[in-house]
């Protein structure tokens, strides 16, 4: 099959992507962690054997590129696979952000990374699996355990 | 509603409106065209027709399109036979853009920007488009001429089917090329369009005899 013009791609998707980044990144580095997505996704896209979930693969590439600038902003002092120990404090919101961003933001990357792609991105737990290389329940788990963790804070 | 679920709601809501900036999505294209990833470059051109669909890779223009070809289809056919790195780059079009506007006014005779010949396809056809590219302006040749010009003269058939599928209008004048005997022949843009090239060039020769 072939592959659409990329200009149609930016003007289908570059909304979801641009939302996505504003609030995994937060407003202030989200154009510049905008241009690197798209900049990636055209360098790599000739070579794409598979075309039938382009908005997957741009956001695979999006959460990618988000994690690269949050560690770079070194908002956080490791990436953490699992649960720590210590809950991490919440940064503090941009101006004009919902308040729940920048909690959402202090949890560990893939619970944080599955609810952006759940909840803002609007995807299918299977596409947040594809997007995280994990499996749809492994998904499923991590926004269950974001969505919980976050309750136990605001609840304290 | 627990609290959380009720935030991320809000928050989910809030974030549905917003997008791009403008100038964020010129800024990815500029930088897209500098990193030398735009493969086809397009924009769009006026014409007393109508805005025309042009696009060029960095060989030149390689298709311009006229208003009633739905620019998805445009578009789609240069990702399928071009690159699918399409990009919408008003800026690397401009050059052709000022000619193709000098060439509607009357100011201009010929065109100095190169052409990208990948959408021709056959080395024939190639060399019909390219004895087309030579005829001058206001002048007219016969089919049977042109294939003759390109090195088949019994290939008269041929040349207008080539002719047909001339993916540079205007730029390559197929419009010069005519039918023997007086008929104007096919044209691609429609019939109509042939007679008011023609007439247009006709009359900025007369214009420019007569002063």
């Amino acid at each position: 099959m072939s592959l659409p013009p990329f200009q149609v791609l930016i003007d289908s998707h570059g909304a979801v992507v641009h939302r996505f980044l504003v609030a995994s990144v937060g407003p202030v580095d989200a154009d510049d962690c905008f241009q690197e997505v798209w900049i990636a996704a055209l360098r790599a896209y000739p070579e794409l054997r598979d075309g039938s979930n382009l908005r997957g693969w741009l956001l695979k590439i999006a959460q990618r590129k988000a994690i690269d600038s949050h560690r770079a902003a070194g908002r956080r002092p490791a990436p953490a696979e699992s649960l720590p120990e210590i809950p991490v404090p919440a940064g503090e919101p941009f101006d004009g952000e919902p308040r729940l961003w920048a909690r959402v933001r202090a949890l560990p990357e893939k619970q944080r990374m599955a609810v952006f792609l759940r909840s803002v991105a609007d995807l299918e737990y299977a596409e947040v699996g594809t997007a995280l290389d994990c499996s749809q329940d492994a998904a499923r788990r991590n926004v269950h355990e974001g969505l919980k963790r976050l309750r136990e804070e605001l609840a304290r | 509603m627990n609290e959380v679920d009720r935030q991320l709601r809000d928050a989910v809501r809030e974030a549905r409106h917003g997008g791009p900036s403008q100038s964020a999505l010129d800024e990815l294209a500029a930088r897209a065209a500098r990193e030398g990833l735009a493969d086809v470059a397009y924009g769009q051109a006026d014409s007393p027709f109508g805005p025309l669909t042009v696009a060029a890779t960095d060989r030149g223009l390689v298709l311009l399109a006229y208003p009633e070809l739905m620019v998805e289809d445009v578009l789609d056919r240069l990702a399928r036979e071009v690159s699918p790195r399409v990009l919408e780059l008003p800026a690397r079009i401009d050059p052709i853009r000022r000619e193709l506007d000098e060439y509607f006014e009357g100011r201009r005779r010929d065109f100095d920007q190169p052409v990208d010949w990948r959408l021709v396809h056959g080395g024939f056809f190639e060399a019909i488009l390219r004895a087309t590219a030579e005829v001058g302006y206001g002048q007219t040749v016969s089919y049977r001429e042109i294939a003759e010009r390109a090195g088949n003269v019994k290939a008269v058939r041929a040349a207008g089917n080539g002719l047909g599928s001339n993916p540079v209008p205007i730029v390559v004048p197929c419009h010069r090329v005519v039918a023997t005997g007086g008929g104007l022949g096919g044209y691609t843009g429609g019939v109509e369009r042939k007679q008011r090239l023609l007439d247009a060039e006709a009359a900025v020769l007369a214009g420019s005899r007569s002063s």
